[in-house]
């Protein structure tokens, strides 16, 4: 009766084998192949270095003047800038300033690779049902495995350093905008295809025309997401070696600095209350002339 | 000016389900909509349907909800595809074509108003109304020019730069209208595109329509479920019930001979002094003719006001096209005809 008391598990030395192989089969890939997913993601490295060289080399008057003027432009909110504004001054004044630029550069970055990936994707998604049902369950993966354990392979095979980090804070917040666009799209009322079809709208015509104007705030909504996930890596990103507001956390938990802690973490609350205001004041001024009336 | 073409819709069949084409001779062989819901959990849309709509007029389909007037109308371009049947369009079959003549066909030679506006929320009135154009890929300079022009002639003009929901239900409608008439298509379908329209704003909107058509001649199908706007609107007017055609014919045809209960209940509503006119009520000519004389698509209810505004009870009725007259009208034959009722009725 021992099946009862204890769980019938895989013997040992079997299962034990069975991880060996996996792992050293990877290992042999990686031997093989690492060097070559470097090169391939080289790209990557210098568009990051190009976005923080110009961030933290910039003087910093000039970079504050264009935080203000992106939120201006986003939100056309004098409030919206003025707080901005204040928020990015205390970041400086407690001696916090090349860091953020620094964190903001690798947000700007992942924001940036998770549109360019992100909407096409969503649109083929919203486009063929069979491709909805391969993506989604990938997004459940990727959303809730915790992130050390993709992290694993992926120092494995890049090392520590930027771009390994960026896979890995890419990897978590992407979902969002691939989800949203692929709902926003799947929302647009089915009269307004209709009409657009009965114009003679071509595919890429009623994309362009239709589908994507009219999926833009939801669209939005999972970039802002996007954003704020990625600010909740920031921390994690930085022990395989992204530079930014995530270390001096870091540095502080190793050795109970209370109060490097606290700033720095309100230092990362600040650019997300201000990425957040921002762009969703930008998603409702998108929608101004969304609701439809009818009668 | 596109030449008005005609539509030619024949032994034209539709049934929704995953295994339509199997059920088609079951349907062919008979089988009613209840039969095939039943034992197949199949709709039958359209069944067996045979319209011409000639160039340049007004055809009217009504019906209630769910008789498939929707359905019918979108296999005029398309938006839907037959189980069977044919629709030719100036000789065309719609039904045949490939994926690039269809798109070719829909940008050049239809135009669509719906119920519900559909205008872009995100463009302005010009924007919207420039659609058509934009899509066939008219430079824009034309495609603004033609924008105003019909704007303007639907009666928004200074509205250009309004975004849709800016403007009430009745203009809305407009902006669907003049981005349809944009278009130049010779054929203009629209499904219940005043039905979301409160009753004084629709009779407005059938003025306008009507209005216009004395000078665009375009083959319109409009779709209806109020016999007052069928009535009004239709050159002819088919009426379907459960995916079946059931009459066709003018309105004096559907109004003075329905062809069974179902219409006749919704012509007893009728105003009948509006749409009957005064050669289906005359009488043939004998004696000396009365003097005063009106043509003979008179409305009853205008010779009845002229009769009375002139002290007579007596009218001839000359035709149209020739001045020749061919019958009298009096008071007891103009009540007659309006308060008729057709045996079996209360
Ligand atoms: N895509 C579809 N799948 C299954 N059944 C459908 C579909 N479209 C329409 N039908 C059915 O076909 C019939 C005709 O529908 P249709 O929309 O043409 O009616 P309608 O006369 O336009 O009604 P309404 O006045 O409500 O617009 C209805 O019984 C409807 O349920
Ligand atoms: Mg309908």
């Amino acid at each position: 009766m021992d099946w009862l008391t204890q769980f019938p598990q895989m013997d040992a030395n079997q299962l034990r084998d069975i991880k060996k192989t996996i792992d050293e089969a990877f290992r042999g890939f990686t031997r093989a192949y690492g060097s070559d997913i470097e090169t391939l993601f080289e790209p990557l490295r210098v568009f990051m270095v190009q976005a923080e060289r110009f961030m933290t080399g910039t003087p910093w008057i000039i970079i504050l003047a264009l935080i203000m003027g992106v939120a201006w432009l986003g939100s056309r909110s004098v409030k919206v800038v003025l707080a901005t504004g204040a928020t990015m001054l205390l970041i400086g004044y407690l001696g916090m300033w090349e860091d953020t630029m620094k964190t903001v550069s690798m947000i700007f970055v992942c924001t940036v690779i998770s549109i360019v990936i992100g909407i096409p994707l969503g649109i083929a998604m919203a486009r063929w049902n069979r491709m909805q049902s391969i993506v989604n369950p990938i997004l459940d993966v990727m959303q809730t495995m915790p992130s050390f354990v993709y992290l694993i392979p992926v120092v494995m095979l890049l090392g520590i350093g930027k771009v390994p980090g960026l896979i890995a804070v890419v990897i978590y917040a992407m979902p969002p905008v691939i989800r949203l666009t692929n709902l926003g799209i799947r929302l647009v009322d089915k009269e307004m295809l209709e009409a657009a079809d009965a114009f003679g709208s071509s595919d890429w015509q009623k994309l362009k025309n239709v589908q994507l104007p009219l999926a833009l705030p939801t669209i939005m909504a999972g970039i802002n997401q996007t954003i704020m996930m990625a600010l909740a890596m920031v921390v994690i990103a930085s022990m395989i070696g992204v530079q930014g507001l995530g270390q001096p956390v870091l540095r502080a938990i190793s050795n109970q600095y209370f109060t490097l802690g606290v700033f720095n973490g309100f230092a990362i609350v600040g650019i997300a209350i201000i990425f957040d205001r921002v762009s969703q004041s930008f998603g409702k001024r998108l929608q101004k002339h969304s609701e439809v009336v009818h009668g | 000016m596109a030449d008005p073409i005609g539509i030619e819709v024949r032994n034209l069949y539709k049934i929704f389900g995953p295994q339509a084409a199997q059920l088609m001779d079951a349907v062919r062989n008979g089988m009613t909509k209840a039969e095939l819901n039943e034992k197949h959990h199949h709709v039958l849309g359209l069944n067996d349907i045979n319209i011409s709509m000639p160039a340049g007029q007004i055809q009217v389909i009504m019906g209630l909800s769910g008789s498939g007037k929707s359905t019918l109308i979108r296999h005029i371009n398309r938006l839907i595809d037959p189980t069977a049947g044919e629709v030719l369009v100036g000789g065309e079959n719609v039904v045949t074509m490939s994926r690039d003549a269809l798109r070719d066909f829909r940008r050049h030679k239809t135009a669509m108003v719906f119920q519900k506006f559909a205008l872009l929320p995100n463009r302005t009135v010009l924007e919207n109304t420039c659609y058509g154009l934009e899509v066939q890929g008219i430079p824009q300079a034309k495609r603004i020019a033609a924008a105003m022009h019909w704007l303007e002639r639907v009666g928004l003009k200074g509205f250009e730069k309004k975004y849709p929901n800016q403007l009430s239900g009745g203009m809305q409608q407009r902006v669907g209208l003049a981005r349809a008439l944009a278009n130049d298509a010779p054929i203009l379908l629209m499904d219940e595109a005043f039905s979301a329209l409160d009753p004084l704003i629709r009779v407005d909107m059938q003025t306008i329509l009507l209005d216009l058509q004395k000078e665009i001649r375009k083959t319109i199908v409009f779709i209806t479920h109020d016999l007052d706007e069928a009535l009004r609107l239709g050159d002819s007017i088919a009426i379907l019930r459960d995916g079946e055609i059931i009459q066709q014919g003018s309105s004096q045809d559907i109004v003075l001979r329905p062809a069974d209960p179902y219409i006749e209940s919704f012509v007893r509503e009728v105003n009948r002094g509006r749409v009957i006119r005064a050669d289906a009520a005359m009488e043939p000519a004998t004696g000396p003719l009365p003097e005063v004389a009106v043509e003979g698509d008179c409305t009853l209810e205008d010779a009845g006001r002229l009769m009375v505004q002139s002290g007579i009870t007596r009218l001839a009725v000359r035709e149209t096209a020739t001045g020749r007259t061919t019958g009298t009208l009096s008071m007891e034959r103009i009540l007659a005809a309006i308060t008729q009722r057709s045996p079996g009725q209360p």
